[in-house]
């Protein structure tokens, strides 16, 4: 463990559009590095983690602080979007359930003001609390650089510990969150040693869609599991067109656990983490369907 | 060297100071060691313990994660600028009363951290008190007295306690 210093000199860049970023961003050919809330950034710093020549600060440029909601486009979150104000969004609790439960889990209330989700996810941490949740609410990430604009589902921006699918010269400009169905509720559990400023151990993220009685559509999503955060599709097929069935669920968790890839370090065992994830995926099917408007839990 | 420097306007307290800063010095490391503001603390600096917590523009932040230069024309409020005419706050006079003090170190930070939430929510229960604290890090008093001290000066800010 390194012990932080001051920080080191660097150059702060302030451009005054994302086009204008994406450029210095290029321009600096890998040697800086984008600054949102520089939660993650700024302690990397001062440890000597990282050591970028220059620092692109995206606070110059007005407007990137939103967190919009229509019907048709659904919760749209700008760059510099804080957690902090996501977690006080009355939008976001209401509709996308799951965010703020993964949001409010995370940190302290003072770093929640300064750190930013698009931060949480280019930092790309395997325990990014943000991550499940978005990819079982079927987020797109849109991506820009210089040349050209593309969007990827959250499940696809991974590429490692640290490391995204962002190319030289490209930055995460928007959040694009599907508006959710009708009958559809979402569940974050994160298992933790502590109940705050603290990652991890497993994170699960799920989120049913009923029609009738059987599930429509599930998603489930895992943190801290393997190299990045994951979906599991395999136990998300086993239950799809089904009924509500303890069976189900203990066969889909199996399927998790059998999927994800974890392991060993300070706060946990690569076993202890697959139990674990066998145990609360289950809990979170469990929950999640019950809170589904109409379920037959629901109505009791 | 001098092109390094950057001029920048910091309302601190309620006082404009013009101060030449290089970019990697944090808003902590200005307050301290450029105004004399030793109030917040330099614990963890890497934003774990919240010793250094002050307000900006009303919101609790760790001030050794913003860079002074991203404060620039901010509202930024330190533990000295929470006492009026030599009269403490509210939440200074119940942290006292209630014996929520020992050493000392994390009181700037739980006060102010204290004092955003009560700007924003008032009438606080016991468990968003709890949440609004839980980054805050005291290694000897435990945080009962804490609690105590902030639902004491909640009551005595609701019924006008001065301040």
């Amino acid at each position: 463990m390194q012990y932080p210093r001051r920080l080191p000199r660097f150059e702060y860049l302030e451009p005054k559009s994302l086009t204008e970023a994406c450029k210095l961003l290029l321009q600096n050919d890998g040697k800086a590095r984008v600054v949102a809330g520089g939660t993650d950034l700024i302690p990397k710093m001062k440890r000597r983690d990282v050591n970028p020549r220059a620092l692109i600060s995206l606070h110059g440029i007005p407007g990137l602080e939103t967190i919009s909601h229509s019907q048709v486009d659904g919760l749209r979150l700008g760059p510099l979007t804080t957690l902090g104000a996501v977690e006080s969004s009355t939008i976001v609790t209401e509709r996308f359930n799951v965010l703020y439960q993964a949001v409010q889990s995370m940190a302290s209330s003072q770093v929640r003001g300064l750190g930013t989700v698009a931060g949480n996810l280019c930092n790309a941490a395997p325990s990014a609390d943000t991550a499940p949740a978005l990819m079982v609410l079927g987020t797109r990430l849109k991506l820009i650089s210089p040349q050209r604009e593309r969007t990827v589902a959250a499940e696809s921006f991974f590429a490692g510990p640290s490391a995204t699918v962002l190319e030289p010269g490209e930055i995460l400009a928007e959040i694009q969150i599907p508006e959710v169905p009708r009958r559809s509720a979402g569940v974050y559990i994160k298992h933790t040693l502590r109940r705050a400023m603290d990652l991890a151990i497993v994170g699960v993220a799920v989120a049913i869609t009923l029609q009738d009685d059987t599930c429509h559509n599930v998603r489930i999503a895992l943190g801290a599991v393997a190299p990045t955060p994951i979906r599991v599709p395999g136990a998300e097929a086993i239950l799809k067109g089904k009924g509500r069935s303890g069976d189900l669920f203990r066969r889909a968790a199996k399927e998790a656990a059998t999927a994800c890839q974890p392991i060993d370090d300070v706060r946990g065992s690569a076993d202890y983490r697959r139990e674990m994830v066998e145990v609360l995926t289950r809990r979170a099917l469990e929950q999640a369907w019950d809170r589904c408007p109409g379920s037959t839990e629901g109505k009791r | 060297m001098q092109q390094r420097q950057r001029i920048i306007e910091l309302n601190v307290n309620g006082e404009t100071h013009t101060l030449a800063v290089e970019p990697q010095r944090t808003l902590l490391e200005v307050l301290r060691d450029n105004l004399g503001l030793t109030g917040a603390k330099r614990g963890c600096d890497q934003g774990y313990c919240n010793a250094c917590t002050v307000l900006v523009d009303g919101k609790a932040v760790n001030s050794c994660l913003i860079l002074a230069v991203r404060a620039q024309g901010k509202r930024i409020t330190t533990i000295e600028g929470l006492s009026h005419n030599g009269r403490m706050h509210p939440l200074q006079e119940a942290f006292v009363n209630r014996g929520a003090i020992q050493c000392g170190f994390c009181t700037p930070g739980m006060v102010l951290t204290a004092k955003a939430l009560l700007d924003a929510n008032p009438d606080p229960s016991e468990m968003q008190i709890r949440r609004a604290i839980s980054g805050n890090l005291c290694r000897c008093t435990g945080y009962v007295k804490v609690v105590e001290a902030i639902k004491e000066a909640a009551r005595v800010l609701k019924t006008g306690g001065a301040a």
